[in-house]
């Protein structure tokens, strides 16, 4: 198992090294001169050049990878060029929210998806399962941001019952807290759920069509035992890898999200960053976002062992 | 289930991939509702000067922010250009991104896919290149692109479209990887059938049904992506209307006008979703092995 853990651990150096190869040179591999298109339309040539020096633009390409991925080794992403901060300690006032949302959101939709899809598949055919099988469809289909605003719109705007924006830190009162991560939750939420509904429902629908299910069944055990016993445990290794998969969706969607709900974390910085062209801290946020996606879907390789032990490695 | 089974086995007809698609969407209706919200939305596009539209770049400050009325079915934004004209328009912007990226990632992603499948010492360097373009978060590398390059629409299609290829040749390669060792295979390398003719007459046909599923949700996706790109302010250039970006305008002023945001939200919804569902059809068509349960 530890053989296995060390194995798996330094399989990810190479992928992480590949995304900062890769986030690195995209500042090469564009076409132009990316120190113009950052600076803007109403540069001068000593911005230009300036940023140009500051990206170190004007030194030979392996040099600058070099130092760079050093730099990165020891936990300096380098300095933002709007702000002239340097971009860890950016991302590091900011990871608070943006962590806070995403476990917010991690519990909300794992909490709804997988009871939805197991009771889907149970009353397979049925009107209910219809019903969470278009609400899948739909839930893939509309933007996040149009969701976010059309539920600002009711529960906000109209209703009155939560705030339209904002964030307030834990340490304020867990209810302050947990009242401005209410919307953009179940906003952020729902492609995930949609996701984790769907697989839910499909691996469950072949774990039913099992003969130990029919066993357990014909011995007359009650059917909430069969279901959560029997099928949902055998079903729980697909469902925790669509987990992790879709951890993707989530970190693109925090971008958004945080943009419409103004609350101040690192999805939020990502698009200051965009507007102003601020490259190393794009930089940044996309080295470490990936690092976690890789790290998470590690750890859910991991996890198989727990959900199921035949499972050797 | 027994007597829809025994319904689907007809003699076989000239195109046995025609005939399953025509016989899936007769069985799964929601996809044929797909296809005819896509018609229309296409249609739409195309026809967009003839549809009551007036110049959606016209500005006109007097008749800014008014409401949605019989004179301005959508309402108007805040430099007083007719939201429905805009809206309408916008459509030949999310339906072009959507159609030229899954083209493009479908016919890029294929042909690395096959070089991977067959060149056999390239794998390894292209498959960790995929790996590490794969572990970036697709919205994020479309903005990382963005950020460096000018804001264009031939720009937002290439970005878009780098994020989709992996998945492509994800693909690709594992029928490749099946298919070269199918017993047809082997017997036409024993007649002395060179490796590009392989590639063409027996390799090539077994991938467009799962190309054609995967290209649906792949223009699905990129539809998505190009709203949330110009949102975010790093997409379709501003004096394109495109509907991220009616929307992105909108967003300041949604208290006050937000059919801003939900006219050009909901048709964006119903276009993706009307290529979703055709792409579920598709694929209970076309891929009875992943079909069963989705």
């Amino acid at each position: 198992m530890l053989g296995y853990v060390i194995r798996r651990l330094l399989a990810t150096i190479p992928v992480i090294g590949m995304v900062a190869f890769f986030v690195f040179s995209l500042l090469y591999l564009t076409p132009g001169d990316p120190a113009a298109v950052i600076a803007g339309d109403i540069a001068t040539n000593e911005d230009i050049e300036r940023i140009r020096q500051k990206l170190g633009l004007d030194q030979p390409f392996l040099t600058r990878f070099g130092t760079w991925a050093w730099a990165v080794l020891h936990g300096d992403l380098g300095i933002s060029i709007f702000t002239n901060l340097p971009v860890t300690q950016l991302i590091g006032q900011r990871v608070g929210p943006t962590l806070s949302l995403a476990l917010c959101t991690l519990f909300v939709a794992v909490a709804i998806s997988v009871p939805l899809g197991v009771f889907a598949a149970w009353k397979a055919g049925r009107l209910v399962d219809r019903l969470v099988m278009l609400f899948s469809v739909l839930g893939f289909s509309m933007p996040v941001f149009v969701l976010a605003y059309m539920l600002i719109y009711l529960f906000a705007i109209e209703l009155d019952w939560l705030p339209v924006q904002g964030y307030t830190p834990l340490r304020e009162g867990l209810w302050a807290w947990l009242r401005h991560l209410i919307l953009p939750s179940i906003a952020l939420g729902t492609i995930y759920i949609a996701l984790i509904a769907r697989i839910t429902r499909a691996t469950m629908l072949e774990i039913l069509a099992q003969d130990y299910v029919r066993t357990a069944h014909a011995k007359g055990l009650a059917p909430n035992a069969v279901l959560m016993r029997h099928a949902l445990k055998n079903a729980a290794v697909p469902i925790v890898t669509v987990i992790g998969i879709g951890v993707a969706l989530l970190i693109s969607g925090v971008v958004v999200t945080e943009s419409v709900f103004a609350i101040p974390g690192i999805g939020r910085l990502t698009v200051d960053a965009i507007l102003r062209r601020d490259y190393p801290i794009i930089q940044g946020v996309i080295l470490l976002f990936s690092a976690v996606y890789v790290l998470v879907n590690l750890l859910v390789d991991l996890s198989y062992k727990l959900f199921d032990p035949r499972i050797q490695y | 289930m027994a007597i829809i089974a025994a319904d689907s086995v007809k003699p076989a007809s000239r195109s046995p991939t025609w005939t399953r698609i025509k016989d899936a969407l007769r069985r799964h209706p929601t996809a044929i509702l797909g296809a005819v919200v896509l018609a229309l939305l296409i249609l739409m596009a195309v026809l967009a000067p003839h549809l009551g539209t007036v110049d959606p770049q016209a500005i006109s400050p007097i008749r800014r922010l008014r409401r949605p009325s019989e004179s301005y079915w959508f309402g108007t934004d805040m430099l007083g250009r007719d939201v429905y004209s805009r809206v309408v328009y916008g459509a030949r912007v999310s339906l072009a991104v959507g159609l030229t990226v899954a083209v493009l990632a479908t016919l890029i992603g294929l042909a690395i896919g096959l070089v991977t499948g067959f060149v056999r010492w390239l794998d390894g360097i292209l498959m960790r290149v995929m790996d590490g373009l794969m572990s970036i978060p697709g919205v994020l590398l479309a903005i990382a692109l963005m950020a460096l390059t000018k804001a264009s629409l031939e720009n937002v299609i290439l970005a878009i479209t780098v994020t989709e290829v992996p998945r492509v040749v994800r693909l690709i390669r594992s029928l490749v990887l099946t298919l070269r060792e199918q017993p047809y295979v082997d017997a036409a390398v024993a007649a002395g059938t060179r490796t590009p003719a392989i590639l063409i007459r027996h390799i090539l046909p077994n991938t467009i049904a799962p190309l054609l599923v995967q290209g649906t949700y792949i223009c699905a996706s990129a539809m998505l992506t190009e709203a949330i790109l110009s949102f975010l302010g790093a997409g379709t250039p501003p004096n394109i209307p495109s509907w991220g970006n009616i929307m992105a305008e909108g967003r300041s002023l949604f208290q006050i006008a937000n059919y801003l945001i939900f006219f050009p939200g909901i048709f964006l919804s119903l276009a993706v979703l009307s290529v979703n569902l055709l792409g579920d059809g598709l694929r209970d068509a076309l891929d009875p092995r992943l079909a069963r349960n989705m």
